[in-house]
């Protein structure tokens, strides 16, 4: 049985009422890229709801989330308790509170620096500190979550780890090891200068350590999807997982290529030489192989369900998968949007073409696809099936759950795509208006920001399906006994033996070798050099 | 362990992709010197105006014929905000922040680059005939949408 259900449930709690504040936000902002009015539309206003929108969306709704089906999975697939509850609920205290005081500091109009906070724009203090204790509670769970797997270890020796267990440990590891570079930003520069002890900071370290976390955070929101696609998607369609040790090879490898990636991020910045971006662009593409494999794995362990299911034929075991499951199809059209999104960021990592689309419309298309669909849609499917287990009701209005995969893929469709032309085309990213005072090649987007308004209230409908079977659930869902939380069978059976992608610390030693070396001169060599120094602005 | 067939295949091609992907990426950097802009160089932001460097932004024609623009980018203008360089001949812009960190991208080119206070961004590039919009891609602030600047292209000497 699933254990901590409550901590678990307060967690989900926190990030499903995140996702509907930053839901509200971004309706707005896609009607207000296209000049369309509504009451109350200010550049303060978008910018700062763009502010609120990232941070709630990327950082709050899905770490909270992923600490919720962390504890759930771990506690269900180990079948015990978590080794230090109290401790667990500190953690989430933490998280809660440090949450609060940003959204005070955004939502207040005190923080308008979006949610990659670049210096030298100043925020309150109460942003950064607010963020910083939201990591330090993640860390206290995922501390938590490993002394509960090494408790389980102690009592079964030699026996390989559950593969969501696994899933799950990797996306702690590469959580710590990302958060090292947020953290030493907060604490040594940020906190400090926007409390006044220090004067000035040097935007572009403060740039180097946002990306040597920014990067691997899109691998901390991908890697709990992969668990659940890889873990449990194979049962839900009626199928058995393909191949158990390939999806520990890809866990694995991620925990290896996450971070040392980051200056892909900044391949338009001054002050970084050409070399060390060359040096991270091979490890950028060397991270597309896991996901390939994710590819192959994961649709054929879709095709062994299919065929369970009775399909015969080359290709019609597609159409006997469940699409009319509310948590499988939000899954497999997630993972269609995402397959769009790989190609497009194959793109992003070649610096030739990225010079093209760096900082427009193409990027925002890119990450809707990415976060904003394999991993957010993905964890909205995993909410329609998990919920009821955790508070043992009944999903309410599961018409509204049947039909809302459906809306968000179509409403991302318009979206994204529509951003990705405008974004070829020069628009840039994040403007509260696109008309630069009636500029030819302004005029030339504007159709397209239509489409993209009309995505955006497609996926604004779809996120209010989502919030009201959540409610409806939670308050009015019929009490009852639910089915445990099942995990998906390997094709080949559960695995006896241990293998190499089983020596879960040996691939943390390779990843601090890697990241050292991808980091560790090209930050020795900056903070060497002789650097100027910003002053804080508030221009918001 | 084993690896199915079919899956083993698919392995070798997605590697093989990468190796493409990569290689065409090298190719064009080794041949044809394709490089990101990756300049390195610092600067008083709080004295730009007084540094040699960026004294006078605007147009330059080096006795080569080659162009060199400089720009200081600021809340929320670029100085100069029209610029007028020939086609066909290389144009080096050198780009400096007296504030907060700032874009500069001339639309529908592959001129694009970020700026950053304390140092100096430098990228070369050259353009077709016509006039382009040039604006700023990074988020600074609540005018962030108005900055903006025009490129004008005339037909080359």
């Amino acid at each position: 049985m699933i254990h901590n259900r409550r901590l678990a449930t307060a967690n989900i709690g926190v990030a499903i009422g995140a996702f509907g504040v930053a839901t509200f936000m971004a309706l707005m902002q896609a009607l207000s890229r296209a000049s369309l009015d509504l009451p109350g539309r200010s550049a303060k206003m978008y910018y700062l709801s763009v502010t609120a929108h990232g941070v709630l969306m990327a950082i709050v709704f899905t770490t909270f989330f992923i600490m919720g089906l962390g504890v759930a999975f771990t506690t269900r697939a180990l079948d015990r308790p978590l080794k230090w509850p109290k401790v667990a609920w500190t953690g989430f205290w933490i998280a809660a509170i440090g949450t609060a005081m940003t959204a005070w500091a955004i939502l207040w109009g005190k923080a308008s620096v979006l949610y990659t906070f670049y210096p030298p724009l100043q925020a309150h203090w109460a942003f950064y500190v607010g963020a910083t204790l939201l990591v330090v509670g993640s860390w206290v769970w995922g501390a938590v979550v490993i002394a509960t797997y090494l408790a389980w270890k102690k009592d079964h020796p030699g026996k390989p780890v559950p593969l969501a267990v696994y899933g799950i440990l990797t996306t702690i590891i590469v959580w710590y090891l990302a958060t090292i570079g947020v953290a030493a930003e907060m604490l040594f520069l940020l906190i400090p200068w926007s409390l006044g002890l220090t004067e000035t900071v040097d935007p572009l370290l403060a740039r180097m350590l946002f990306w040597f976390f920014g990067h691997p955070l899109v691998y901390f929101w991908l890697l709990p999807a992969y668990v659940v696609w890889y873990a449990v998607v194979p049962r839900e369609a009626g199928g058995k997982l393909f191949s158990d040790p390939l999806a520990r090879m890809v866990f694995a490898l991620f925990i290896i290529l996450s971070t040392p990636v980051g200056f892909h991020h900044q391949f338009m910045d001054p002050g970084i030489s050409a070399g060390w971006k060359m040096a991270h662009t091979v490890t950028t593409f060397a991270i597309l192989f896991p996901s390939f494999v994710t590819a192959f794995t994961v649709t054929a362990s879709l095709e062994v369900a299919g065929r369970m299911r009775g399909a015969t034929g080359l290709f019609d075991w597609i159409g006997k998968l469940p699409w009319g499951n509310p948590m499988v199809a939000a899954v497999l059209l997630s993972m269609l949007l995402f397959a769009i999104g790989g190609f497009g960021g194959a793109i992003n990592a070649a610096f030739g073409m990225n010079s093209v689309v760096h900082n427009t419309a193409w990027i925002q298309g890119h990450f809707h696809l990415t976060v904003g669909s394999a991993v957010a849609l993905t964890f909205m499917g995993v909410c329609y099936w998990l919920v009821p287990k955790l508070v043992d009701r009944d999903l309410e209005l599961g018409l509204l759950a049947k039909w809302q995969p459906y809306l968000w893929f179509l409403g991302m469709m318009l979206f994204s795509i529509s951003n990705h032309i405008t974004g070829i085309m020069g628009m840039p990213r994040r403007v509260y208006e696109a008309t630069y005072g009636g500029a030819e090649a302004a005029a030339q987007w504007k159709g397209l920001t239509l489409v993209s308004a009309g995505g955006g209230v497609l996926l604004f409908a779809s996120a209010a399906f989502f919030l009201l079977v959540m409610l409806g659930t939670v308050t009015a869902g019929r009490k009852a006994q639910q089915p445990t939380l099942e995990f998906a069978e390997p094709l080949e059976g559960e695995p006896r033996k241990l293998l190499v992608f089983d020596k879960i610390w040996a691939w943390v030693a390779v990843a601090i070798i890697l990241v050292a070396l991808a980091y560790a001169y090209p930050l020795a060599d900056h903070l060497s050099m002789e650097t100027f120094g910003s002053r804080g602005f508030k221009p918001f | 362990m084993h690896i199915d067939l079919y899956e083993k295949f698919w392995m070798w091609g997605a590697g093989a992709i990468i190796v493409v992907f990569l290689g065409t990426i090298g190719v064009a950097t080794v041949s044809q010197g394709r490089l990101p802009p990756s300049h390195v160089e610092t600067i008083d932001p709080t004295t730009v105006r007084a540094d040699a460097r960026f004294a006078a932004p605007g147009v330059t024609t080096n006795d080569d014929g080659s162009v060199e623009v400089t720009v200081i980018a600021m809340l929320f203008a670029f100085q100069p905000n029209e610029i007028r360089v020939p086609s066909n001949t290389s144009v080096t812009f050198r780009l400096t922040s007296t504030d907060v960190v700032h874009g500069f991208q001339i639309v529908g080119t592959n001129g694009n680059t970020m700026i950053i206070p304390g140092y100096v961004s430098q990228f070369t590039t050259s353009f077709e005939p016509g006039e382009y919009l040039i604006t700023c891609n990074e988020y600074c602030g609540l005018g962030h949408h108005m900055m903006a600047a025009t490129l004008i292209v005339e037909e080359g000497a």
